[in-house]
């Protein structure tokens, strides 16, 4: 897993609430078999008229080119559906590595962070004060302070994070490291629970 | 302080809990199907690892495949490449698979409380969110992603926070024509369609009580249409009377020690809930969604919320935005206007039970001939019931074809889809936009409001067609 200390960086504003896992990426393109090249894919009938890629939305934000940048931010409920999570991995294959949002859907918070995205929960003020400003305007997300800045205004918020996500995403670590490293402990629960 | 059925077996199965972090918590039974499963087995391959518990593993083949001709080999070359790497990774790691043409085939949710795999007190995942359904078993049941579908490969745990709780009590009796889909309906549009997001919800009252196994499926399958990490029913006799006798359930004196394990999985009369709401079951209607999420939901015989009731102006945009996609008008009324699909399937509403309900309706009439249908068992074995117990003649002459178990056309994902633009009458769980087929349609509805359909052509409230 890719780790992730500080980023600042424009973004795309996605002023859409319950975007869920069918629109980031529909199932229709779900039948691969690896993790790669979900990208192009990415909010694909949003993206394209009649599935076409010769035929962009223009009215769509990842069409318009004013704005640019590795920090989605999207309104409130994200995520929100099917646990897919080639929906996480067509974020990233995108080049996000953020997505900031008032609120995510569980499961979607989750398979971020489980590759290497992160998941900043704002206020709906602060949120609003993100829509507010200018596509030429950076974002600063400081993992590490659990920080995140409108640069323009200096308008700045903290965010929640769990101490072992924490680490995980600052050092690249990921979950299923951890769990191999304590297998003797779950053999032993076993013993207990399957009596 | 009392627990809740929640507490007892969730911290039965806490191999310890990370200091500022997640539980490790343990896995009884781990489903797996073809689209969610393969990065999971290439994922432990790179890492030289081997499945640690394969024989707690069951996997089918469900998402991404036909429901017509099973027989023959799959069409769609994408298709059949990922449901035979499903077949070559769990020959390779041991796992037992139930794929197309086997007799235990079908949806994941539906197979396994048939088969007796789903059990109370359990903890159960499985790479698909409406894994939420096994709840109404009694068991913490509840999706996860492929990086957790890994985990529990490498492991038989996952790392989770421990989710809030909340009780919705729904008391008193449903009106003539109203099932447990309504419920559900009315529960989320109620509440809204991340209403529950944070929390596992405990359904309880007389009027769960009364609820026959599949209905209860039917409410905990659609938990996670209000962002819930599940849902949850107390087992009792209806839960066991159910269970005995199925091919994996516990027999003989085993049964009997499980048994008295199951009675005690119940909510204590002093537990603590972060929130509870109480539903009378009386005010439920018939409900419909109108809109591109499960929570824009009303009674059949409702209207469109109108422009001027929504304040938040990202609110209003996305209202507009919904009503245009569905092709409909703030404020109008819903009865009457012609459907051009109607859908009888997923993990929700494709058992027996649903069958029964809507043979109980086009007994001995016509379908209108203006309706398109897909009609979907969700298992095998409710296919061989329906035609065991005669319904496969009442569908034939009343028009209609029944097709072979799978997923169909709730997720626009294998060969059934709807068309752009046309309306589908769907007893599926979600209505997002192109969720059946790029540019669909979707209306949410009971088993019955969809037999209703069937018949008219039209939304129809379903009281109206009965004594």
């Amino acid at each position: 897993m890719q780790s992730l200390q500080k980023i600042t960086s424009r973004f795309i504003p996605l002023r859409i609430e319950n975007v869920d896992t069918d629109q980031i990426i529909p199932a229709r393109f779900l039948k691969s078999t690896i993790k790669e090249g979900f990208g192009k894919n990415l909010f694909r009938d949003w993206r394209y008229e009649n599935d076409d890629e010769t035929k962009p939305k223009t009215d769509f934000v990842l069409n318009q080119k004013q704005f640019t940048g590795e920090i989605l931010v999207a309104a409130k409920n994200f995520g929100s559906g099917s646990s897919r999570e080639h929906a996480a991995w067509s974020i990233q294959d995108y080049g996000f590595k953020v997505v900031v949002s008032s609120f995510f859907a569980d499961i979607f918070k989750n398979n971020a962070l489980n590759n290497g995205v992160l998941p900043v929960t704002v206020t709906d003020a602060f949120l609003q004060a993100i829509f507010a400003q200018s596509a030429e305007s950076t974002l600063t997300i400081d993992l590490e302070k659990q920080t995140i800045t409108i640069d323009t205004t200096g308008a700045s918020e903290s965010f929640e994070i769990n101490a072992y996500k924490k680490t995980c995403m600052l050092n690249g670590y990921d979950d299923i490291d951890y769990l191999l490293s304590m297998k003797e402990e779950i053999e032993k629960f076993e013993l207990n629970h399957n009596k | 302080m009392g627990k809740t059925i929640f507490d007892k077996i969730w911290d039965k199965h806490v191999v310890k809990i990370i200091e500022g972090g997640p539980s490790v918590l343990y896995i009884d039974k781990h489903l797996i199907h073809e689209v969610t499963s393969p990065q999971a087995f290439s994922g432990i391959e790179k890492r030289g690892a081997k499945l640690f518990r394969p024989n707690q593993i069951v996997a089918t083949a469900d998402h991404n495949v036909p429901t017509m001709n099973q027989h023959l080999p799959i069409a769609d070359q994408l298709s059949k490449f990922q449901v035979d790497t499903l077949i070559d990774n769990c020959k390779k790691h041991g796992v037992e698979l139930y794929g197309l043409g086997h007799p235990n085939q079908g949806i994941v949710h539906v197979i396994g409380p048939e088969l007796g795999i789903t059990q109370p007190g359990m903890t159960i995942v499985c790479g698909d969110s409406h894994t939420s359904t096994h709840g109404a078993f009694g068991s913490i049941a509840f999706g996860i992603g492929t990086s957790e579908v890994e985990m529990v490969f490498a492991a038989q745990c996952v790392m989770q926070t421990k989710p809030k709780v909340m009780r919705i009590n729904i008391e008193g009796s449903l009106q003539n024509g109203v099932v447990s889909k309504d419920i559900i309906l009315y529960i989320i549009a109620k509440i809204s369609a991340s209403g529950a997001t944070g929390y596992f919800v405990e359904y309880a009252g007389s009027a769960i009580r009364a609820l026959s196994m599949e209905a209860r499926m039917t409410i905990c399958n659609m938990s996670i249409e209000m962002g819930a990490r599940g849902g949850i029913i107390a087992p009792d006799e209806t839960t066991y009377a159910y269970m005995k006798g199925r091919p994996f359930a516990p027999q003989g004196e085993y049964w009997n020690k499980k048994l008295t394990e199951w009675k005690k999985l119940y909510t204590d009369a002093d537990a603590k809930f972060d929130l509870e709401i109480n539903i009378n079951a009386a005010d439920i209607d018939p409900m419909i969604t109108y809109g591109t999420n499960p929570g824009m939901g009303l009674s059949v015989t409702g209207k469109v919320p109108t422009m001027d009731s929504i304040s938040d102006p990202t609110e209003k945009q996305n209202f507009e935005k919904a009503l245009a996609y569905m092709g409909l008008k703030a404020g109008q009324s819903l009865l009457g206007m012609p459907v051009q699909y109607v859908f009888i399937g997923s993990c929700t509403n494709s058992r027996i039970e649903d069958f029964r309900l809507v043979a109980s309706i086009i007994k001995g009439k016509q379908k209108n001939a203006s309706v398109k249908t897909l009609i979907v068992p969700g298992s095998q074995e409710v296919a061989k019931q329906i035609k065991a117990e005669g319904l496969d003649k009442i569908f034939t002459a009343a028009g209609i074809e029944i097709r072979q178990a799978g997923c169909s056309a709730c997720l626009g994902m294998n060969e059934d889809k709807i068309p752009a633009g046309e309306y589908c009458i769907s007893t599926s769980n979600r209505n997002f936009e192109g969720r059946q087929g790029a540019g669909a349609r979707t209306m949410l509805v009971s088993p019955l409001t969809a037999a209703a359909a069937l018949l008219t052509g039209k939304i129809t409230d379903i009281r109206t067609m009965l004594n």
